[in-house]
């Protein structure tokens, strides 16, 4: 075998998207030798097609707005299930985070006195995401880029060499991680390091590095209709399993209400929830606004319930409540899928979205302008003059690795994640907004924690040869010529037949027969992935690419099929057809996927799928001053009353709280 | 509403390559990443071409249709006839590295020789005060998705790898105008942009203008605007002395 090509640095980030590119500067501000690894360009990460914008209690818009409002309502948004500490260490630092990206250079669209305009977006009580037009990630993310520029600048200033401590390997791909079993604890190993190729040459690259950084987004390219790239293949999420972390909560899977539905080529493709945070409202085939029949128990009384009082809500939030076009997207998701399931859909399957007759066309492509756009070049709909025809679509994933919530590291030291990969920030539903100020936030905690376990270790851990030879081979298997009989697999065929699996059987409405059927068909593609033959050689080849990530699709599908199965209520990303209701019981239950080593079936063919298993687990209780910051009254929707004994007014009636008096 | 299309997509890689034919399947609304994402599940598994959000966001599907550089997922195909031939071939002013796939680290090393923004002393995080009306013209340049087309476009660099190291190309030298049109930032960007990102090579042609998928006035907007900035300062030194003191008053 040709030599492999090695790096060493101190802290190794994977994945150049929000979360990654913060956690880069922060290690690198620590002083600490710094790689960054992508599977795109760099700058093309997925948190650039971000939209709506960015949530931050700042309270430039409506000053009634504090870390407690935004705490609360991303508790909501959540159904009560997330995690407590990482819900307030957002909301307490995503203003101080945004106003940094300012002295990065961004410029987001200003307010009348010059400060940082906010906008509405579902679930938020006040105005709170910055934003600029609905192009938000664009700047996040072309912001930190040249952040890191900037510090490379500085590096070259100094040292003479733009990379001396931060270095891009762009389109290089990671496909295992490197633990050393003599470092870290008695059940784990440390992280040492770890091992992918590059997307040009095929060439393999070994880095070592004693802090590894995840942040690689999401998994929705298991689903068929979605608004994710190629890049959203879990490979974090695998990674982290079979390093020895764990994943929680993945049966909580995103769909976004609005994705465009026709044609088909574009079905899936986001249309921004700014549309109804600016005043686009949803209506049936009947003309209705439909949503008004949707609001769930639990949000009675926090919406508003006829349309004058919604539409007076835009200008005068004081003394009128919000419209439910902007209930938290699962309801909405699972209104429009009723509503077409009871045909009152629009021609293709989806629901009206009209911003056309509510605001004059010069004002929507001013505040819209890429949805206008995408709109036009795509559907040759103009979104100024016609409805728009929207649908569900497969958007983001809530569950993710399990970390510390302070310093991000998983429960295998050296090894922190962060972003969309990191599981416990959004709990059962995420808000939108949520996400872009939740890299920022953990993506500079998880540099933070990097770098001070770095600054602890007293042993840099070691890289086994043994584990990098064991990685090549992985990755050259499916080059192997195939025992001559049998006829070989095609990548694109198992993804399509995956991807349909997922959607149809896992989706956004669940029951157990489909899900154990789901299963079934997962265990058929494992095993058929053994099969694969890759045609062509190692130079960038998209189809050897595929089929070194539908190993980690099909294990991380496997997750959050059997979570899907375990939990037998609905919530949030979760609705199960035969289970309809919340359950209390289930909300201080956390499902916890781990990586089974046992061997079994396991041959050392192509694309080897190792299997996972799930298992129950206590949530931990809320804090009491957090507790006490709902009404007891809101909280016994959710919690068993044995969890509330310790709220301040346990005990007295409840009667004494009128219902979503928290708002 | 399907036909058979007919698709001639260059092959090949460093060393050399040819046009290769492909009959595909083309459905109603697909763009042109549709269609190659068809021969590559069909006919081509190893066919390679860059992409991320199928949407023009991100910039990464850069290529050449029929000579003319444009976004694959952006490029409908019912702007042709079924009958067209349409010819695929990678960004002609980059090293190919295999099939539509560029080095484009070209333009990673320009962006690199542009200074970061430079706010002004003192000013804290979160009191940063501008109008929109301000931000305005650097947010036009901001909508850039860096896919590169212009750069591929600028005759200057287009057949002429020898002008590579003295001219940053039109999004680079777009990205000075954004910096020095940002309304916080205090660095004298203007002498740079025609002595070190050769300014001074661009005649103005709006070629990149039209190629810009976003529709960023590109020559209008700024670099016409940092050439009359340029000539101010030719003419009048005095202008310039000027200029720089009020700037640090205020
Ligand atoms: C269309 C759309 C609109 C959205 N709008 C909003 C919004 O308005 N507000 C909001 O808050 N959220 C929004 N979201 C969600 C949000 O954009 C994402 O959740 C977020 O950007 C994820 O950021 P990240 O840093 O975790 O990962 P990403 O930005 O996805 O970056 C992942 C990185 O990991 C790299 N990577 C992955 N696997 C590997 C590997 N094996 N080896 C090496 N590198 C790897 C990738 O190349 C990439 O660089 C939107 C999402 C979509 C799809
Ligand atoms: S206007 Fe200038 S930068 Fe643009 S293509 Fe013409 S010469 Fe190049
Ligand atoms: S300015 Fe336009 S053409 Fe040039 S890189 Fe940016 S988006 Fe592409
Ligand atoms: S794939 Fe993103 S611009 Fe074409």
């Amino acid at each position: 075998m040709t030599e492999i090509e090695r790096h060493d640095y101190d802290v190794l980030v994977i994945g150049a998207g929000g979360a990654g590119l913060r956690a880069a500067i922060e290690a690198r501000e620590r002083g600490l030798r710094t790689a960054i690894v992508c599977k795109s360009l760099f700058g093309k990460a997925h948190t650039v097609m971000a939209e709506g914008g960015c949530a931050a209690a700042m309270g430039n818009v409506n000053e009634h707005d504090s870390w407690q409002v935004h705490f609360r309502d991303t508790m909501r948004g959540g159904k009560f299930l997330n995690s407590w500490r990482m819900a307030e260490l957002h909301a307490k630092e995503a203003p101080d985070r945004v106003w940094e990206l300012e002295t990065y250079g961004a410029l987001f669209d200003r307010t009348p006195d010059g400060r940082i305009s906010q906008r509405h977006f579902g679930g938020h009580t006040y105005p709170r995401l910055a934003h600029v037009g609905d192009r938000t990630g664009l700047e996040l993310l072309r912001t930190l880029q040249q952040r890191i520029v900037a510090l490379q600048q500085a590096d070259h200033a100094e040292t003479g060499d733009f990379e001396a401590r931060l270095r891009v390997f762009a389109e290089c791909t990671i496909t295992e991680l490197l633990t050393d079993p003599d470092a870290g604890t008695e059940h784990h190993g440390a992280v040492a390091g770890a091992f992918g190729y590059w997307r040009e040459s095929g060439r393999h690259v070994q880095f070592s590095a004693p802090a590894v950084v995840l942040a690689t987004g999401g998994i929705g390219k298991s689903f068929q209709v979605t608004s994710n790239s190629w890049e959203y293949t879990g490979d974090g999420h695998a990674l982290a399993l079979r390093a020895g972390a764990s994943l929680i909560d993945m049966e909580f899977v995103q769909f976004h209400p609005t994705g465009m539905v026709w044609p088909p080529s574009v079905k899936g493709i986001l249309v921004t929830e700014g549309v109804r945070g600016d005043g686009g409202v949803l209506r049936n085939s009947d003309g209705e606004r439909f949503m008004f029949g949707y609001v769930p128990d639990v949000f009675k009384g926090q919406y508003a319930q006829s349309e004058d009082e919604a539409d007076r809500w835009y200008d005068d939030q004081e003394n009128n409540r919000r419209t439910p076009d902007l209930l938290p997207r699962d309801e909405v998701a699972r209104a429009i899928n009723t509503e077409v399931k009871e045909g009152r859909g629009s021609p293709h399957g989806g629901v009206y979205l009209d911003i056309a007759s509510r605001m004059p066309a010069d004002e929507i492509r001013r505040r819209l302008p890429s949805m206008y756009h995408q709109f036009k070049e795509l559907a040759d709909v103009d979104i100024t003059a016609e409805q728009m025809e929207v649908g569900p679509t497969c958007h983001y994933v809530m569950g993710g690795i399990a970390v510390d919530p302070d310093t991000g590291q998983s429960r295998v030291p050296g090894l922190f994640a962060a972003g969309e990969c990191a599981g416990g920030m959004h709990g059962s539903n995420r808000l939108g907004g949520n996400s872009l100020s939740d890299l920022l936030v953990f993506g500079r905690r998880a540099g933070l924690g990097a770098a001070d376990y770095v600054a602890g270790l007293d042993r840099r851990p070691a890289v086994r040869e043994a584990d990098v030879a064991a990685a090549a081979a992985m990755t050259l298997a499916p080059f192997d010529a195939h025992p001559a009989g049998a006829g070989g697999e095609n990548p694109y065929t198992l993804h399509a037949e995956l991807q349909r699996v997922m959607n149809d059987l896992v989706g956004i409405i669940r029951t157990e027969s489909e899900v154990v059927a789901a299963l079934d068909r997962l265990a058929e593609l494992r095993a058929r992935v053994h099969d694969v033959v890759v045609e062509g050689h190692r130079q960038y080849n998209p189809g050897w690419h595929l089929t070194l990530d539908l190993r980690n699709m099909l294990m991380v599908s496997e997750a959050v099929a059997s979570s899907a199965l375990l939990r037998t209520e609905s919530r949030g990303g979760h609705t199960r057809e035969d289970h309809p209701g919340l359950d209390a019981e289930w909300r201080h239950r956390v499902l916890v996927t781990h990586c089974v080593r046992d061997g079994s079936g396991l041959g050392s063919g192509a694309a080897v799928v190792l299997r996972t298993a799930v298992e129950p687990a206590e949530r931990e209780p809320m804090r009491p001053d957090l507790l006490a910051l709902f009404d007891l009254s809101e909280l016994e929707k959710y919690y068993t009353p044995a969890e509330l004994a310790g709220h301040p007014d346990a005990g007295r009636s409840a009667a004494l709280h009128p219902e979503g008096g928290t708002a | 509403m399907s036909y058979k299309g007919r698709f001639r997509v260059w092959r090949g890689d460093a060393s050399g390559g040819a046009l290769a034919d492909f009959e595909v399947e083309v459905n109603e609304g697909e763009v042109v990443l549709d269609v190659l994402h068809r021969i590559q599940a069909t006919q081509a598994p190893d066919l390679a071409v860059r992409w991320n959000c199928k949407a023009g966001k991100c910039g990464s599907c850069s290529a050449e249709i029929d000579g003319r550089p444009r976004l694959l997922c952006m490029t409908r195909m019912s702007v042709f006839d079924p009958g067209d031939v349409v010819t695929v071939t990678p960004m002609r002013t980059f090293p190919v590295l295999r099939d539509l796939v560029t080095d484009v680290s070209f333009n990673y090393a320009k962006a690199r020789e542009v200074p970061s923004f430079t706010p002004p002393a003192g000013l804290a995080p979160g009191e940063y005060r501008m109008a929109q009306v301000d931000v305005e013209r650097s947010q036009e340049f901001r909508k850039c998705i860096e896919c590169f087309l212009c750069q591929d476009t600028c005759h200057v660099v287009r057949d002429h790898d020898e002008n590579k190291g003295a001219f940053a190309g039109p999004r680079f030298l777009m990205r000075v105008a954004e910096l020095e049109m940002h309304p916080l930032d205090v660095a004298d960007r203007v002498p740079a942009a025609q002595d070190e990102h050769g300014l001074g090579r661009c005649n103005i042609t709006k070629c990149c203008t039209e190629v810009c998928p976003e529709g960023i006035k590109i020559t209008d907007n700024a670099l016409i605007p940092m050439k009359e900035r340029v000539a101010d300062r030719r003419y009048d030194p005095l202008v310039w002395l000027g200029r720089t003191i009020t700037r640090r008053r205020d």
